[in-house]
């Protein structure tokens, strides 16, 4: 018995090792050592420590890494880095050891990482920091970045109320927090401004902003809820759907696709032909939060030696283009030449403020 | 270290066998302490699989970072041609990620001859193991809930839930009672405790009363108590006036567990974690009840037979276990988080299912194992930051670590260790469901 088990193994070893080697017959390339070292500006380290949401979340984490990626292509001397958190105690520690590496430029991505910033920011006063969707009272070296997203929500809901052919509209988030609720709350306004221009009676399915009550699917990941909930909306009669929920989202964007062009949907974060391109026939527009042009541009600044003011910080609004809504991509054709005009009349005068767009949930 | 049971006794079961080492061929008749050590050494128990286990993960681990970097891969593609870019390569890559896990976790040797020297503060000198605490102490607690539960024979899946229950009713304690110093953290320990104890008392009633299985009725208390958590915090009273995210208020600072503050986080949580280990372990072994509940999980029939009340034992082993869990959730958010969010709890109710396999489901060994994974985060931390190796990897070894404590077998073969003359080894996960 025993002999023979050796013998395979030896031979499976053998077999192994001979492919190894024949995969390991390359040239050796030439030991020139690289000329670097002449570059003109000193060297910014962008150092970046996501929420526990992890770098390729779809959303936040991952725009933000964008920005720090687009920086570094536009600035040769940046030179971007991040760590993941997996717990919300790893905040702390993980800002604490980007100080210790003498990082220029440390992001904090998520209002949540707001206490732990606080903590090490004011403990280390020269330190460069900045936050995504957070601010920090009295703490000059922190730049915070934050989006007034019921504003391009709002637009979408003009939208939706203007496109839809059943009078139903309907929205649904992951999770009951406010990063979600603000597009939602955006989204049931703009609809019910929509009805107060038209004498019109479109009504939202999913969110109650009053009562700050609705459809959720406690997740941001699970597309078969996503689809679930969605159907029965249509069930219901919406054929705009506008989900908060990453991933669960998808399966939103899977039902609208199975019905044939009758339910389209309303995606979020990101502009849905680029980040979910396989459904971009179904995405009647985005509502857009820009956070990796707002990072790109606070790294870009920083890196060439501008302040990066913690007030006012940055705020991203229709007016600033920090928050916008998508072109309408393969809906261009399909909406009323009339409704994009009121919508970019609308966005005039949210920008104007001659319309005025409040969220319990926004960033205070 | 010495004076720690579960590292003594298997020892002391070799030791205590005269004969057993005798008719051993390697060690001579009478050998000497050297030889014994030797010996046992290379005898599968409990400790020597351990040992073999953590270092069997590493060098996985190991091939693990080298295969995911790419440019130490690349040089593979010419190793015939050149192979000592390939070694030094890979030898520097994963001396540098192991070095880090160390320095992350144990003590960097540079800032602890800056401190000596003078040039540094001894703050920064003991970071590392003030996180490596940290997150140890949690998981201590958790770990014992579910150590407790299976030596009762209950397989103990809710510890996440009780956990957050613990983090809920600590948290809402330390805020809102606003009693004096002391008193307050007292109250608020007491508070999280009782909430675990609460959670975990209706599986044991369930399972007491109808059969309900405890595995399934603590998996779906799991997600309630998240789910609860989630809708609470947005609540007024509790969501933190000056936030429109999901943050609750933070707890009082007479409630906080008091810490050195800056850089050193660790604080009373694992002073009281190590107490509450003796605590269990007297309970276990040395009280009525523990004899009650080791009774009821070696053989149930048996027990109800001498006239022990299983459905009184599982019932009180239930709200025990969740006590300790509870206290665990509580030490996390009076410890280190001061404020309910939804992810406060992290995942240390299910690390406590690890570390209760790796410490072979024993007070003492529990906490050992609960220092080894808060020394893997604290590490993993550095090790990410500074070699930029993926904290996924940590999770990996400590998954290893637990599959091949899980398949002792697995680790005898590998090491042709020689049969122990103990069955414990293998009797750690038999039983379960």
């Amino acid at each position: 018995m025993r002999p023979v088990r050796g013998k395979r193994i030896v031979a499976i070893l053998a077999a192994g090792g001979l492919t190894l080697a024949a995969a390991a017959c390359g040239d050796a390339p030439d030991e020139s050592p690289s000329g670097g070292g002449a570059s003109a500006a000193p060297a910014y380290s962008a150092c970046m420590v996501t929420d526990t949401g992890g770098i390729d979340d779809r959303s936040f984490n991952a725009s933000a890494w964008a920005g720090m990626q687009a920086a570094a292509d536009d600035q040769d001397n940046v030179k971007p880095k991040y760590v993941a958190s997996t717990a919300e105690a790893d905040y702390e520690p993980n800002l604490r050891q980007f100080v210790n590496q003498k990082c220029d430029f440390i992001l904090a991505v998520g209002g949540l990482m707001a206490t732990a910033t606080e903590k090490v920011a004011k403990a280390n006063p020269d330190q460069q920091f900045a936050i995504v969707d957070g601010a920090i009272q009295g703490a000059g070296n922190v730049y915070p970045m934050q989006f007034a997203t019921e504003q391009a929500a709002f637009l979408a809901g003009y939208l939706a109320a203007g496109y839809t052919k059943t009078g139903t509209v309907a929205t649904y988030g992951g999770l009951s927090i406010p990063p979600v609720t603000v597009f939602m709350d955006g989204f049931v306004d703009g609809v019910a401004y929509y009805n107060k221009q038209k004498s019109k009676s479109v009504k939202v399915l999913g969110w109650d902003k009053a009562k700050q009550n609705g459809t959720f699917a406690d997740n941001f990941g699970d597309q078969n809820k996503g689809k679930s909930i969605t159907n029965t909306f249509v069930a219901q009669g919406a054929d705009v759907v506008m989900p908060v929920a990453g991933g669960t989202g998808l399966g939103t964007a899977d039902v609208a696709k199975a019905s044939g062009g009758k339910v389209s949907v309303i995606w979020v974060d990101q502009d849905g032909c680029k980040s979910a391109e396989q459904y971009c026939d179904v995405f009647l527009t985005t509502v857009v939060k820009n956070i990796n042009e707002a990072v790109k541009e606070a790294v870009v600044n920083g890196a060439s030696g501008q302040p990066l003011a913690a007030d006012p910080g940055y705020v991203g609004t229709l007016e600033n283009n920090g928050v916008s809504l998508a072109p309408y991509n393969q809906f261009d054709g399909k909406v009323d030449a009339g409704l994009k005009g009121e919508v970019d009349k609308l966005k005039q005068d949210i920008i104007d403020g001659t319309v005025k767009v409040e969220s319990a949930n926004a960033p205070k | 270290m010495s004076s720690d049971p579960s590292v003594e006794a298997p020892r002391e079961d070799e030791a205590a066998s005269p004969d057993d080492a005798a008719a051993a061929p390697t060690a001579g008749p009478g050998g000497s302490l050297a030889s014994n050590f030797l010996h046992n050494l290379w005898s599968a128990n409990t400790v020597v699989v351990t040992i073999w286990s953590i270092v069997l993960a590493m060098v996985i681990g190991a091939v693990l970072i080298v295969v995911s970097d790419s440019d130490v891969l690349a040089m593979f593609g010419y190793f015939t041609a050149r192979p000592s870019d390939a070694l030094t390569g890979s030898w520097d890559l994963i001396s540098g990620a192991y070095a880090d896990l160390f320095k992350g976790a144990v003590f960097d040797p540079a800032t602890m001859s800056a401190w000596l020297h003078g040039t540094g503060s001894w703050r920064a000198a003991f970071a590392p193991i003030s996180e490596t605490l940290t997150y140890a102490a949690p998981l201590v607690f958790t770990g014992l809930s579910v150590a407790l539960a299976f030596r009762g024979g209950l397989f103990n899946i809710g510890g996440q839930g009780q956990a957050v229950i613990g983090t809920i009713t600590g948290a809402v304690a330390g805020f809102a009672f606003g009693l004096p110093v002391v008193l307050n953290l007292v109250v608020a320990l007491i508070c999280g405790a009782l909430g675990g104890a609460l959670w975990g008392f209706i599986p044991g009633i369930l399972k007491a009363r109808t059969g309900a299985h405890e595995v399934i009725v603590t998996i779906m208390l799991n997600n309630t108590a998240a789910l609860f958590l989630t809708w609470l915090i947005l609540q007024d009273g509790v969501q933190d006036p000056k936030r429109t995210d999901a943050i609750s208020k933070t707890v009082a600072e007479s409630a906080q567990l008091p810490s050195f503050g800056g850089a050193l986080r660790v604080n009373l949580g694992i002073v009281l974690a190590v107490a509450v280990t003796a605590g269990v372990a007297w309970l276990l072994n040395r009280s009525s009840f523990g004899f009650e509940l080791r009774a009821v999980g070696a053989n149930p029939a048996a027990a109800r037979t001498a006239g022990i009340s299983v459905a009184r034992t599982y019932t009180l082993l239930m709200v025990v276990a969740g006590g300790l869990a509870g206290l665990g959730g509580a030490t996390q958010v009076l410890g280190t988080a001061y404020a309910l969010t939804p992810a406060v709890a992290g995942n240390i109710g299910f690390d406590g299912l690890l570390v209760a396999l790796l410490g072979r489901n024993r007070p003492w060994g529990t906490l050992l194992a609960a220092i080894l994974f808060g020394a893997l985060r604290a590490g993993g931390n550095r090790m990410q930051s500074f070699s930029g190796i993926s904290l996924e990897l940590v999770t990996v070894l400590q998954a290893l670590i637990v599959i091949f404590i899980a398949a002792p077998a697995l680790v005898k073969a590998i090491f042709q260790l020689r049969a122990a003359r103990t069955a414990r080894i293998g009797a750690t996960m038999t039983k379960g469901w």
